[in-house]
């Protein structure tokens, strides 16, 4: 079984703060980091590998920084390593990144299943892996929490819901986008590590995976960013003085005017 | 590609600083962009001296634009019920429709739907499009994927709304991506521009900064919503409407999952995406009794209990509570946080809260910085005595 795991280096917002007088983005020594969804999709791959045996890719579109998070994938536990990276990509919305994202899995020959996390710290939109299962004819679920089994070509597996949960059977070739509770990501071994220095990462462009210029980066994206504003600030912060008592009763008299 | 005017540029520095993405830096007094630019805009928007410009490659339409007409929502119906978010939908899409002096339409899949569809009529919709079959009894993304694509193809409205829920969020960028439409995720704004395209506006980088989305060449235009920020329409019992039933093909029924089972939980319900008020509690709560204090005072509001990720890590509480970058973003009208510090991660899923009151021992926590109301004090005792009053004021 040929498993492609995607991943997304992603800002950590760890180190972002917001500076509440300018209510602007303070990015002082944030660091780029998988993003941490992504890490439980990987977590995921090597563990139905080790498993039911096949391969793992580590397979990620973004700058040519993003190598080094894909060695960080090889040191967790995947045999290879894929980065699609051209400028042209830049400004991708999800509709284009499906895209791109498609053409490479077809430019390595495809594969039986694509691990995704359930969405990007950064944009947050969830879309990328369901469009991908699209573009790709494969059969999906989001939101998977457990990987119970494969059998007779399938998964059986745990999807979370709002109110619940569904058990499903899903048919391969299939792909899933996991939330963190799927499992708890291992640390790289030493000798992931020895491996992941002298692994080989593999560059595509969008000549290689050949790409439609027209379907990619900025003009490819049915979505266009109209502007971007600085959210309002609460400047009508009210500390509650007085005693334990007095504070309680003010918080009361306020949940009450609330609601 | 962003384009630098090195004779306009200054060297202020200001774009390197709020870039989130450290893809400009001020290189012997010129910016300078590297290869991780998303092509965002802040940057243009914060420049000063207009030195920055995003270069986007004329696109066109690739459709007819003018063969696209109303305004439509999809009404999520599972487990017997309509989602609480289909009729906020039906109220934010009403004044749309409205503005573009259009109908609203509301598609209805499900099994055993009822009067239902009556229900949609009444809080705004002017046709519903129902599809009622045991193969969509159970959510499953490639029947309900497949049945609005359809439907879209058939009827083109213009403006295709969702709630960004679990299902919503699941299989919408299915129909989207089939029908190379612009999808927009957790929208918390909608409203129509001068040149009547929809403006959907969404948190972005964890609720950091705000963007504004378009898509001027594509139809339809695709939003998920999130819950508890639209105001439902009214019940308008006097409202009448017209109900389409329609009869889809076996084959776009069909599905490569199979639902074994659909369990409701009480442990995954907590509801907190839909819940007006929720109690969260973190770190110091100092273990799983402090709980029990969060949970009563959940009880005694009708408000459902989140937590921090520390108090989720530390056994304390079920995942399916947590708030925040991995966990869940929430809106309610009244966010209380008890023994919460306020690191970015749990910011982003809960600042766009109305009323945010926060109870902390540390005056410098920064979660004071987002609150509404803040009490600086030891939990443990300012939550008995709230809990009492609160009870003294319901005796």
């Amino acid at each position: 079984m040929k498993i492609v795991c995607c991943l997304k280096q992603v800002p950590d917002a760890k180190n972002v703060r917001l500076d509440p007088k300018t209510n602007t983005l303070s990015r002082e020594g944030v660091q780029s980091i998988m993003n941490p969804y992504d890490r439980h999709a990987l977590e995921e791959g090597v563990r139905l590998k080790e498993k039911y045996g096949g391969t793992v890719v580590a397979l990620s579109m973004g700058p040519p920084q993003a190598e080094e998070m894909l060695r960080e994938a090889i040191a967790c536990g995947a045999d290879e390593a894929v980065l699609v990276s051209d400028r042209a990509f830049a400004g991708s919305d999800t509709w284009a990144t499906t895209y791109t994202l498609t053409m490479a899995i077809k430019a390595i020959d495809g594969c039986d299943l694509v691990l995704c996390g359930k969405q990007a710290i950064d944009g947050d939109t969830a879309q990328v892996g369901p469009g991908l299962a699209h573009r790709l004819d494969f059969a999906y679920a989001s939101y998977v929490r457990k990987v119970h089994s494969i059998q007779d070509n399938a998964l059986l597996l745990q999807r979370m819901m709002d109110d619940g949960y569904d058990e499903l059977k899903v048919a391969l070739p299939a792909l899933l986008t996991v939330v963190k509770e799927i499992n708890e990501p291992r640390v790289p071994s030493l000798k992931g590590k020895m491996r992941a220095k002298k692994a080989e990462v593999r560059r595509l462009d969008a000549a290689a995976i050949g790409a439609d210029p027209a379907c990619l980066g900025l003009a490819g994206s049915p979505t266009k960013v109209f502007k971007v504003f600085a959210p309002e600030l609460r400047g009508d912060r009210t500390m509650l003085a007085g005693t334990v008592h007095e504070q309680a009763s003010q918080l009361a008299a306020i949940l009450h005017s609330l609601q | 590609m962003l384009k630098i005017d090195a004779e306009k540029c200054i060297g202020c520095g200001v774009c390197e600083a709020q870039c989130a993405f450290g893809a400009i830096e001020v290189v012997a007094g010129v910016a300078v962009v590297n290869d991780k630019c998303t092509l965002c805009g802040t940057c243009v928007d914060n420049c000063e001296v207009g030195a920055l410009a995003i270069d986007a490659a004329a696109q066109g339409a690739t459709v007819d634009l003018a063969a696209y007409a109303g305004v439509w929502v999809f009404a999520e119906y599972r487990h017997g019920a309509l989602a609480p978010v289909a009729l906020e939908l039906l109220g934010v899409g009403r004044k749309i429709a409205d503005r573009k002096g259009v109908s609203l339409s509301a598609v209805l899949l499900g099994d055993g739907l009822a009067n239902q569809a009556a229900t949609l009529i009444a809080h705004g919709a002017d046709t519903v499009y129902q599809v009622e079959s045991p193969a969509l009894g159970n959510f499953n993304d490639e029947p309900y994927a497949n049945i609005l694509e359809d439907l879209i193809r058939e009827h083109k409205p213009e403006i295709v709304l969702a709630g960004a829920t679990a299902i919503g969020r699941s299989f919408i960028p299915k129909v989207a991506t089939a029908l190379g439409a612009g999808l927009t995720a957790d929208c918390t704004d909608l409203d129509v521009g001068e040149d009547g395209n929809l403006l959907q506006t969404r948190p972005a980088f964890g609720g950091n900064i705000m963007a504004t989305i378009v898509c001027p060449d594509t139809r339809p235009q695709m939003a998920t919503v999130r819950p508890l920020v639209m105001k439902a329409a009214a019940w308008d019992g006097s409202r009448t409407g017209r109900v389409v039933e329609l009869d889809p093909k076996h084959q776009r029924l069909a599905s490569r999952v199979e639902v074994l089972s659909s369990v409701l939980s009480d442990q995954d319900r907590v509801n907190l995406s839909e819940a007006n008020i929720v109690v969260a509690g973190g770190r110091g709560l100092d273990n799983e009794k402090g709980f029990a204090l969060i949970r009563e005072l959940a009880d005694l509001l009708g408000g459902a209990v989140a937590a921090s990720r520390a108090a989720v890590d530390a056994g304390w509480i079920g995942y399916p509570h947590q708030v925040g970058q991995t966990g869940k973003t929430v809106a309610p009208k009244v966010y209380i946080c008890c023994g919460i510090s306020g690191a970015i991660q749990h910011l982003v899923g809960m600042r766009s809260a109305e009323t945010i009151i926060a109870i902390n021992k540390d005056p410098n926590a920064p979660i004071f910085d987002v609150a509404t109301y803040g009490v600086v004090g030891d939990l443990f005792e300012v939550l008995p005595k709230l809990i009492d009053s609160l009870r003294a004021q319901k005796a």
